[in-house]
Order: structure tokens, then C-alpha cells, then sequence
């Protein structure tokens, strides 16, 4: 073996790499609260007693779980200008991501909603509370209590998979060392830092999510 | 309002089917303001049926129900306006375990009453008190035994000013040392001249409060008599075909 490895250049690029690490964590954060949000719309769609609603809300889940993702990004950035909607990449790539993001979140909310007793759903009837405020007061906190780490999971990956976006140039982190890798052809190098620095983002990125469920979605129980 | 000379709680003939199993055959009740209605029969006979129906917990197939005079309409538009007056308390307690004690009596008066957060507090701690709980107000369901949580279910009732309460066999998931304090706070809305209709198989407490006991089987209503009629008369209830309750067993009041 006759490679000498070299870090050097990555502390030259250092900036590149920072910036990509915020961008990163910036779409995926903004995916995951979309996503979730949408999730649960879709959820409500799902659990909704028209028909065509429900059906229509499945059709999406499904769609989606059962395309690539890159298929979709492709599909957004290059595809949907055909029907006059222009995205830069980085739109193009938050708006990809949420709506993947979404139908997932949508298959493990389904999951918190059932597991929540019936009985509580029966105590705010009971109570003369509407079924708005009894999802929104009553449902809402012990469902996501009850699928939260899947929820995180689902998360996590939402960030790692954010590294496709790198194939519409949406400026983050892979796309930073795609960049670098060009620059200084040092590719060992940066893609085995890169790939540590996804590592250190997914602990990081969990242990903030294990703190946010700790302060609003826990509380005791037997 | 025209709607007090009403009885507070009318059926007539009420039936209601599972799919093909009819579980509620044709039947009549009359329950007058501040009545105390102790409702038992052998298991699957219907009780827990007929009073889910009264705040249309469940949905019945022929007859009407009317609470104080206003019929429950068929399509269940007006029954929100119902569950308002009218308190349930479950076998299960079913409290809201991501709340406090206190933020379970708070939720549905101010959603629906609308009043602010230091009234609704005020409200809640009246009635976490008359369940003998306020030292409890912030503690969460799992924190509290099961007699302690089915008082908080019936502070919970009692915050939205209800006219009638409904029980659902309220102690019978509990452990038998807690059934006392759960029935004594029972006694005392009963001496406070609330409506309420209680499954129960404590016989003791029917004796103490019922104004009637009503004994049913097979989705019909078989006997209705004051307790002292109930309880010593040989009628419908002691044919052979069917299982006989016991008329003895108040925990605590029997040896
Ligand atoms: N949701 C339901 N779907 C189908 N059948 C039901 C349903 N709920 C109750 N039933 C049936 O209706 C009948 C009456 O049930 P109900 O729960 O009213 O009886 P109960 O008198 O309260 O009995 P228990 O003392 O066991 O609580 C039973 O045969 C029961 O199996
Ligand atoms: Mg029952």
C-alpha cells in the first residue's frame, strides 16, 4: 500500500464542513416538524369516516413507503417544473424530505392513537368534549408517549437519508464533501470524517430528542 | 324553565341490538330529579348498556331517552349538550394519566364552560376536597391508589356541575380495602340530593341510599322496588332459571 493519508486538507476546509453540518441539521429539522405535522393530518385523514378521505390518505402513505427516496427528490426537483412548480435545491429537498417524512410519521402515530385505551377517548365524551379537544387534550400526549423512540428512530434516519439530497446539489454536509473530494481528491479521508461526523449528529441528534420527550411526553405511570 | 316539571331521566321502550344480539328489550324507566337508582343484575344482563345509552355512549337501535325532558336525537347532534349535565364514572376510572389530579377536574370545564384557569382551579379543589383529595391535587393518576383515582374520577364529574351522575360499577375494580371510601364519598352526593343511577352489586350501599333498586336479566328490566321491598319480597328475581343476587355483601358493614 503506497497511500499516505493526509487529513490536512480537511482542517483547510473546515468552514466548508461546519456549514454543511448546520445545513444539514437545519432541513432535517425542519422536515421532522413538518413531517410530523403533516403525519398527524394525515393520521386524522386516515382515522377520518369518509371514505374517500381514508382512502386517499392511504394512497399517499403507500405511495410514498413504496418508492426511493431519491426517486422522490429527483421527481420534485426535476419532474415538478414540468407543471410550472420550481424549486431551488434546497426547497426541493426540505419539501422531499417532509413529505417522506410524513407518511411515516403518519404509520407510527396511527399506532400511538391505538394504543391509547378507549376508555379515555369514552371519559372525554363523557365529559361533553368534542373530538377536536379530545385528540388534541386527551389522545394526543399518551400517543406520542407510546411511539416515541420509534418516532426518534424515524428521525434519525430522516438525517442520514437527508445525505441523497447531495444528488440535486442541495448544499449540506454530503454536498460539502462531495465538494472537498473534488477539490483535494483526498476521498478515504474525508468520507471516513464525513461519515463520523453523521455518527456524532445521529448521538447528538438523539440525546436532544430523548430530552424534548422527557419534558413533554412523560410523566408517570405504573 | 318549563323543562323542571320533567322527570330527569325518561326511556321508553328502549331496545338496542350488538349486531343480532338484542341487548336492551323494550325497556321503560322513569327517573324523577334527585331519585338514587342502585341497578344490578347477573353479568351480561345489560347495565352497563342501558346507562352508556342515557349519555349515548352507545347508540339504541328503537324508542326514545329523554334527559330532563330534551329527547337524545337519533343522529346524536345534541349528545355533547347531554354529557354536559350528565356525569359518568367508569369502572376503570379512565383519568387522564398525562394529567394531574387537578388538571383531570380542570380540562373539561374550561373547554367547555370556558372560564379561566384560577376559576377552574377553584372549582376543581371545591371538588378535589368534597372527595377528600386536595392534599392530593398534584399528584398524577399513577401516583394515586385506585380508591384515591376513582374519587378524582368523581371530582372530575362533579366539576362540570352535572345533574345526574351515572355510575358504572365503580368499585369493582377495587382492592376490597378501598371500596369503603369510594362508596362513603358515593353516600354523601347521594345525602346532597344529585340524581344517579349506580351499577352495583354493593348491597349495603343500595340499602343505604337507593330509592329503588332495579334488577335486570337478559336486557329486560325484571323487578324495581325500594330496598326494603327488594330485599325482603321472593318476586321475579328468585325464579329458579335465574341467578339470585346476594343481598348481604357490603364490605366493611358485614362480618
Ligand atoms: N361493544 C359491544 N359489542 C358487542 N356486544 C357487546 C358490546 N358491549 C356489550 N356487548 C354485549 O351486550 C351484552 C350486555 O353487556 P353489558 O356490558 O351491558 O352487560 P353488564 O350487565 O354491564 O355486564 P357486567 O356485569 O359483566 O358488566 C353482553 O352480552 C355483552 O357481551
Ligand atoms: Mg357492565
Amino acid at each position: 500500500m503506497s497511500y499516505q493519508f493526509d487529513f490536512s486538507p480537511l482542517l483547510t476546509y473546515w468552514p466548508e464542513l461546519a456549514a454543511g453540518i448546520v445545513q444539514t441539521l437545519r432541513i432535517s429539522c425542519i422536515a421532522m416538524v413538518a413531517g410530523l405535522v403533516l403525519g398527524i393530518a394525515l393520521t386524522a385523514l386516515r382515522m377520518s369516516p369518509s371514505r374517500p378521505l381514508r382512502w386517499l390518505a392511504v394512497s399517499y402513505i403507500e405511495l410514498v413507503r413504496n418508492t426511493p427516496f431519491l426517486v422522490q427528490i429527483f421527481f420534485i426537483f426535476f419532474g415538478l417544473p414540468a407543471l410550472g412548480l420550481r424549486f431551488d435545491a434546497t426547497q426541493a429537498a426540505v419539501l422531499a424530505m417532509s413529505l417522506n417524512c410524513s407518511a411515516y410519521a403518519a404509520e407510527i402515530v396511527r399506532g400511538g392513537v391505538q394504543a391509547v385505551p378507549k376508555g379515555q377517548v369514552e371519559a372525554g365524551r363523557a365529559l361533553g368534549l368534542g373530538t377536536a379537544d379530545i385528540y388534541r387534550f386527551i389522545v394526543f400526549r399518551p400517543a406520542i408517549r407510546a411511539i416515541y423512540p420509534s418516532l426518534c428512530s424515524q428521525f434519525v434516519l430522516l438525517m442520514l437519508n437527508s445525505s441523497l439530497v447531495a444528488a440535486i446539489s442541495a448544499e449540506e454536509l454530503t454536498y460539502a464533501a462531495q465538494m472537498i473530494d473534488n477539490r483535494t481528491f483526498r476521498s478515504f479521508e474525508i468520507f471516513a470524517v464525513v461519515g463520523l461526523l453523521y455518527l456524532a449528529l445521529s448521538q447528538c441528534l438523539s440525546l436532544v430528542l430523548a430530552a424534548i420527550g422527557r419534558a413533554y411526553f412523560s410523566y408517570p405511570s405504573k | 324553565m318549563e323543562q323542571s316539571a320533567a322527570p330527569a331521566i325518561r326511556l321508553e321502550h328502549v331496545s338496542k341490538w350488538f349486531g343480532k344480539l338484542k341487548v336492551l328489550q323494550d325497556v321503560d324507566l322513569t327517573v324523577n330529579r334527585g331519585e338514587h337508582i342502585v341497578l344490578c343484575g347477573p353479568s351480561g344482563s345489560g347495565k352497563s348498556t342501558l346507562i352508556r345509552c342515557i349519555n349515548r355512549l352507545e347508540e339504541v337501535q328503537e324508542g326514545r331517552i329523554l334527559v330532563d325532558g330534551v329527547e337524545l336525537r337519533g343522529d346524536g347532534r345534541n349528545a355533547e349538550d347531554i354529557r354536559r349535565h350528565v356525569g359518568m364514572v367508569f369502572q376503570q376510572f379512565n383519568l387522564f394519566p398525562h394529567m394531574t389530579a387537578l388538571e383531570n377536574c380542570m380540562l373539561a370545564p374550561r373547554r367547555i364552560h370556558r372560564i379561566g384557569k384560577d376559576e377552574a382551579r377553584a372549582r376543581a379543589m371545591g371538588h378535589l376536597e368534597r372527595v377528600h383529595l386536595a392534599d392530593h391535587a398534584q399528584k398524577y393518576p399513577a401516583q394515586l391508589s385506585g380508591g384515591q383515582q376513582q374519587r378524582v374520577a368523581i371530582a372530575r364529574a362533579l366539576c362540570m356541575n352535572p345533574d345526574i351522575l351515572l355510575f358504572d360499577e365503580p368499585t369493582s375494580a377495587l382492592d376490597p380495602e378501598m371500596v369503603k371510601e369510594v362508596l362513603d364519598t358515593m353516600v354523601e352526593l347521594a345525602d346532597a340530593g344529585i340524581t344517579m343511577i349506580c351499577v352495583t352489586h354493593e348491597m349495603g350501599f343500595a340499602r343505604a341510599v337507593a330509592h329503588r333498586v332495579i334488577f335486570m336479566d337478559r336486557g329486560e328490566i325484571l323487578e324495581s322496588a325500594p330496598p326494603e321491598e327488594f330485599f325482603s319480597a321472593p318476586p321475579a328475581r328468585t325464579r329458579p332459571d335465574l341467578p339470585r343476587p346476594d343481598p348481604q355483601p357490603l364490605r366493611g358493614a358485614s362480618p
